[in-house]
């Protein structure tokens, strides 16, 4: 992959799911036709909406605690130097050793190093993005180790031979019925199977997931997981989680290995009392989520004795090196921004091509990624530029300010150039400059995407129209931001 | 490359990017922590706990004992793990099989019924007790494999706040001590957001606070 800009900094060189993968407009198309998918995130998100909005409520001064949780970022970032090394050097204090990787090659070539060196051919692993945005279970799986996710819906997902469609709830795009057929059909396969019987209630589900991965963790001798938050000062790593398959993974094994971007840092122990708050509350919209693990090294007589951390770049240090963009770094992947967008509830997770999906992911991999592919030359689109995402975000990121500057960029590098993108602009441009063009594609698209897939003219619909098109039920969202935007910009080339 | 030259270029890219421009001149202090009388914090702690389907006990001191025992034959344990720290007035009676924990496997503890441990600090807030895995409140398999976890809470140990719990935790992370923050039972809400409670962790949650 090749730098656009004249930054020395390399982009990630790899993030599942994006080789050849077609661009938002097209993939927000084919979700639309999913009416079940469809339902099941509107219930989603808007019950996760209803709850955070809750607990955020219960709160004296939320406010105050963004801006605390958002400068304290913004403090790590600006001295990420500094607080890496100071990290560091306490990790190694408490007995843990410390990995630096480049890219996504390089941490894959660690992990697989270290764990050939413990004899092993299977791991357990807890959800982590960051191995997911690298590519480790598939890496892993080339030199003939056997990766089992332990997340129920993660779970669902490597059975069902699937890609997640949302941070927190990444199985939320199947029903129960389809998860009942995935366990019955592949479990026998990898362990033990689901028991005689098994309904599609979701309590029996949930025990047949307990059951077939108990074994897994009682003999599992390495554990693979990422980290919510790394803390400078003590050289504490943090992760939270529900089920209690985090704790399993972080305390039975013998040997633990954590995969963690270099912008988890936190510079003290005692910030922990205001992200401890943002998060969960931001995103499952709990006071607390069941379970958090904090280990500082390893314990004497308690836990893993071999302790692991793999600190990766992969292409952050590019981000950090855009002014407007740096602040995507702030993100801790709470998942609020997903659920209060309106391009997301209607796309579904999938179109964005990526293990970042919604609001962040639109700005956050095509900068992690650079815009050489028409996926990310889309993502920014994929938008309306509502602004809730910005206010819902525990790190006050402002990611509509941030799209425009991605947008702007897009249409800078293809000024010129005459190429199926720049084409697609101008069809946006087109489409746009006359309501009644609009409005013709909006009712077009309500016969179920269909009549759209035929007529190629329409294919190359940047996302926000493709995915406004396919909104019948709903009223279209604000559309007048983004219009006011294209105007005021003249299609971003202002 | 070998793995100096990873670390040596990952920073070097990072004073590279020019961020140190845009640090705050100063970081706003966090909002301050609410303050409540002892009764009203206690309450607002079971509360929480209960909202988030634990199962809590109130009990003074010489009630503990049989307050264990209770809890267990509710759940119909029979044996049950202890840190061989734990104090005797914290453990069940002779009535239950007491086996300490001296290295048990993870494969004995999943023959286990339940598990008694203390707790370092509890927060009202959220409803939530922490272990820093000292003592009595065991090595963290502990607390995790057997599908019981009674967990004993002491009144001085609560405080009102995260911030409050977090400050009070610097001395075991300083140690080198784990943490395993605690909030109900294990749940899960993956399949059609359906929230089902006990996946992996004890299916049960018992407080027994101690006042
Ligand atoms: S951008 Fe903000 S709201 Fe979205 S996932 Fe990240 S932290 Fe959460």
């Amino acid at each position: 992959m090749t730098t656009t800009s004249s930054n020395p900094n390399p982009l990630a060189d790899t993030m599942p799911t994006f080789i050849g993968m077609p661009k938002f407009p097209t993939m927000a198309k084919e979700a639309l036709g999913n009416t079940q998918q469809r339902r099941n995130l509107q219930h989603a998100t808007h019950t996760i909406r209803a709850k955070r909005a809750a607990v955020v409520g219960e709160m004296n001064d939320w406010e105050a605690l963004r801006r605390n949780g958002a400068d304290t970022k913004d403090e790590v970032l600006a001295h990420l130097d500094t607080y890496l090394e100071q990290l560091e050097a306490k990790l190694v204090e408490s007995g843990a050793t410390v990995h630096w990787a480049r890219d996504a090659e390089e941490a894959n070539r660690i992990v697989i190093g270290l764990v050939q060196a413990e004899g092993v051919d299977e791991v357990v692993k807890v959800k982590s993005m960051a191995t997911q945005e690298i590519e480790l279970n598939e890496a892993l799986e080339e030199v003939g180790i056997a990766a089992w996710e332990t997340d129920l819906a993660e779970l669902i997902v490597q059975l069902g031979d699937d890609r997640p469609s949302h941070i927190l709830v990444p199985a939320i795009h199947r029903g129960r019925a389809e998860i009942r057929e995935i366990f019955r059909n592949k479990m026998a396969a990898v362990g033990r199977p689901a028991p005689e019987g098994m309904t599609d209630e979701p309590r029996q589900l949930a025990e047949a997931a307990r059951l077939h991965l108990r074994e897994k963790f009682l003999r599992a001798k390495v554990a693979i997981s990422g980290a919510n938050f790394a803390i400078a000062d003590t050289g504490t790593l943090v992760v939270l989680e529900s089920e209690g398959n985090g704790r399993m993974c972080l305390t039975l094994p013998e040997t633990l290995i954590s995969v963690v971007g270099i912008e988890k840092v936190l510079p003290t122990w005692e910030d922990l009392g205001t992200f401890m708050q943002l998060l969960p509350r931001s995103s499952t919209g709990e006071r607390m989520n069941p379970y958090t693990t904090m280990w500082t090294g390893p314990a004497a007589g308690d836990g893993p004795q071999n302790v692991h951390v793999v600190l990766v770049d992969n292409g952050r240090t590019h981000v950090l090196a855009d002014e407007v963009g740096r602040q995507g770094l702030r993100c801790i992947r709470c998942s609020a921004c997903l659920n209060v967008c309106p391009v997301y509830e209607r796309a579904g997770g999938h179109a964005y091509g990526s293990v970042y999906p919604g609001p962040i992911g639109a700005v956050l991999t095509p900068q992690l990624r650079g815009t050489g592919s028409a996926i990310d030359q889309s993502l920014p689109y994929a938008s309306s530029l509502c602004g809730a995402c910005f206010e819902v975000c525990p790190v006050r990121i402002d990611i509509p300010r941030m799209l425009v500057h991605l947008r702007t960029q897009v249409v800078d590098e293809h000024r010129g150039t005459r190429n199926a993108e720049s084409s697609a602009m101008q069809a946006m441009a087109w489409m746009f400059a006359d309501n009644r063009r609009l409005q013709k594609a909006q009712r077009a698209a309500t016969l179920g995407g269909k009549l759209l897939g035929k007529r190629t003219s329409l294919g190359a619909i940047p996302g926000p129209a493709s995915a406004w098109s396919g909104a019948r039920d709903v009223p279209v969202p604000p559309k007048e931001t983004f219009r006011q935007w294209w105007s005021r910009t003249d299609g971003g080339r202002r | 490359m070998s793995q100096t030259d990873a670390r040596a270029v990952i920073l070097e890219r990072i004073r590279a990017a020019g961020a140190s421009s845009s640090a705050p001149a100063e970081v706003p202090p966090p909002p301050p922590d609410t303050v409540l009388d002892e009764s009203a914090m206690l309450e607002l702690l079971v509360e929480n706990l209960r909202d988030y389907r634990a199962v809590v006990t109130e009990v003074n001191g010489p009630e503990l004992r049989p307050a264990v025992d209770a809890v267990l034959q509710r759940h119909g344990c029979r044996t049950v793990t202890v840190a061989p720290a734990l104090d005797d007035s914290d453990r069940p009676t002779d009535a239950f099989t007491v086996i300490e924990d001296h290295g048990l496997s993870s494969q004995e503890l999943d023959g286990i019924d339940a598990v008694v441990t203390t707790s370092r600090v509890a927060i009202a807030e959220t409803g939530t007790v922490v272990l820093d895995h000292d003592g009595g409140q065991a090595r963290r398999a502990l607390s995790l494999v057997p599908d019981v976890h009674i967990c004993i809470v002491r009144a001085d140990q609560v405080v009102t706040s995260v911030p409050e719990g977090v400050s009070r935790l610097r001395p075991s992370v300083e140690k080198g001590l784990p943490l395993t923050w605690i909030s109900g039972p294990s749940a899960t809400s993956d399949i059609e957001l359906n929230r089902v409670e006990g996946v992996h962790g004890p299916r049960n949650l018992e407080v027994i606070l101690v006042r």
